[in-house]
C-alpha cells in the first residue's frame, strides 16, 4: 500500500501498536462506560422510562469519548514525536486521519462493551440507535481528534479539551437520542452523516495549521 | 539555499528572535551560536518549517522530505523500538531499500545491538543518536542541527563529527552549537544570534 492512504494506515497501525503495548487508554474506557451504566442504573428512578435511559447512555458514551480523547496525543507529546510527524509526513491531515481512525477503533471497542450492556441493565437497542451511535461516534472522534491537538499544543489541556469538545457534541447528541427514541430515526441519521460529513472536511482542511506555530 | 530577510518571530508579545538576516548557498555550513534565549531554536524550527516567522521574509529551497531535522528532543515513540521508529519514519519519507538503509545507519551510529529495545529504555546519549539515524534516513539534502553535540558521550560525538564531514559539500547544514570548536574546520559561514 502506498501514497496518502498507505501513510495512514501505517500511522494508525502505530496508535494500535501504542496501545497494545502501554494499555492506559482502552482499559479506563471500558472500566469508566460499564461503570458509569451501573451508577445509571441504579440512579434511575423505577419507571423512569425507556428514553430517559437513551439519554444515560449518551451521557455515558460521550465522556467515555473524552477520556479516550483526552490521551489521544499523548504518545506524540513525549520526545515531541509530533514534530517528527509533521516533518516527515507529505499531507500532514494523514496525521489527523489516522489518529481519528485510531480514536474510533477505541470507542468502538468500548462501545462494544457498553452497548450489550445497557441493553441488560435498561433497555433494548433497535438498528436505528445502533446506527446513530456509529455515526455519532464518527462525529465525536472527527472533531475531538482536532479539538484534543488543539488543546495538547497548550497549556491547561484538560481543561481545554472539554471546552472545545462538549459544545461541538451537542448536535451529535440530540441526532443520536433522536435516532433512538424517535419514530422517524431517517431525518436523525441523514442529520447525523451531515455533520459528520461537513465536521470531517473542516478538520482534515485545518489540521495543518493546528500543527504549525 | 536559504535567503532571510528581517525574519523575526513573537509569541505573543514575546520576542523570540530578533530580526535576522543571512544566505546560505547550497553545499554551504553555517554555524548559529548566541547565549541562552537568543533565538537558535527559534531559527532552526522557522528552518524546518515547524514555525511560520511573524515578519521578514524566509525562503528555503529545499522541499520538506528532503529536510532533516534534529532538535532538543528525539522526535520519535518511546514505546517503539529503534527498528520500528526507523520504518514508521522511513515509510513517511518514502525511503527505497528502507529495511538496508535503517540497519546501516544503526551500524554505523553504534545502535545495532539495542535496536529492537524500546526507546524509552534509552539514555539520553542513545536517544540523541536514534535522532541522528532517523535525521539522516532519507539523505536529507539540508539538515538542521540544534545542539547535536548534547548528551553525546566522546564516543558519540565522534561518530557525529565523521557523520558531519561525510556531508559537507554534499549536503547544506545549518548547524546551532555552543561548542565552536568542534566544527572549526567544517563552517562557511557564521551567524551570531543576540539575545532579544
Amino acid at each position: 500500500m502506498s501514497g496518502y492512504v498507505g501513510d495512514v494506515v501505517a500511522l494508525a497501525r502505530k496508535d494500535l501498536l501504542l496501545e497494545l503495548r502501554a494499555r492506559d487508554t482502552l482499559p479506563a474506557m471500558l472500566l469508566f462506560v460499564v461503570s458509569t451504566l451501573v451508577v445509571f442504573h441504579f440512579a434511575l428512578p423505577q419507571g423512569a422510562g425507556d428514553d430517559a435511559a437513551y439519554g444515560l447512555l449518551w451521557v455515558a458514551l460521550v465522556f467515555t469519548a473524552l477520556l479516550g480523547l483526552a490521551r489521544a496525543w499523548v504518545p506524540e507529546r513525549e520526545h515531541a514525536a509530533l514534530d517528527g510527524l509533521v516533518l516527515a509526513t507529505g499531507d500532514r491531515s494523514a496525521i489527523w486521519l489516522a489518529k481519528t481512525v485510531a480514536a474510533l477503533a477505541f470507542l468502538g471497542a468500548a462501545e462494544v462493551v457498553a452497548l450489550p450492556a445497557f441493553a441488560v441493565l435498561f433497555a433494548p437497542l433497535d438498528a436505528a440507535a445502533v446506527l446513530g451511535v456509529v455515526l455519532a461516534s464518527v462525529g465525536i472522534c472527527v472533531v475531538g481528534t482536532l479539538a484534543s491537538a488543539m488543546a495538547a499544543a497548550g497549556r491547561g489541556r484538560e481543561v481545554i479539551l472539554p471546552l472545545l469538545v462538549l459544545p461541538l457534541s451537542i448536535p451529535l447528541v440530540v441526532g443520536g437520542v433522536g435516532a433512538s427514541v424517535s419514530s422517524e430515526p431517517r431525518t436523525y441519521v441523514a442529520f447525523l452523516c451531515l455533520y459528520d460529513a461537513v465536521f470531517a472536511i473542516l478538520s482534515w482542511a485545518s489540521f495543518e495549521y493546528v500543527v504549525t506555530e | 539555499m536559504i535567503r532571510a530577510e528581517e525574519v523575526e518571530k513573537r509569541y505573543g508579545q514575546r520576542r523570540a528572535l530578533r530580526p535576522v538576516s543571512f544566505a546560505l548557498d547550497r553545499g554551504g555550513f553555517l554555524v548559529v551560536t548566541g547565549a541562552n534565549g537568543a533565538g537558535k531554536t527559534t531559527l532552526l524550527r522557522l528552518l524546518a518549517g515547524l514555525a511560520a516567522p511573524t515578519r521578514g521574509a524566509l525562503a528555503v529551497d529545499a522541499s520538506r522530505d528532503r529536510l532533516g531535522y534534529l532538535g532538543h528532543e528525539a522526535l520519535v515513540y518511546g514505546e517503539l523500538s529503534a527498528v520500528e521508529n526507523l520504518e514508521l519514519f522511513g515509510r513517511l519519507y518514502r525511503v527505497p531499500e528502507r529495511r538496508e538503509r535503517i540497519g546501516m545507519l544503526l551500524e554505523r551510529l553504534g545502535l545495532w545491538e539495542a535496536r529492537r529495545e524500546r526507546v524509552s529504555a534509552y539514555s539520553r546519549g542513545m536517544r540523541q543518536r536514534l535522532a541522528l539515524c532517523r535525521v539522516l534516513l532519507h539523505d536529507p539534502e539540508l539538515l538542521v542541527l540544534d545542539e547535536p553535540f548534547t548528551a553525546l558521550d566522546e564516543e558519540g560525538a565522534d561518530r557525529l563529527d565523521e557523520e558531519l564531514r561525510r556531508l559537507v559539500g554534499a549536503s547544506t547544514v545549518v548547524l546551532a552549537t555552543h561548542d565552536q570548536d568542534r566544527v572549526a574546520g567544517l563552517s562557511t559561514g557564521h551567524l551570531a544570534l543576540v539575545a532579544s
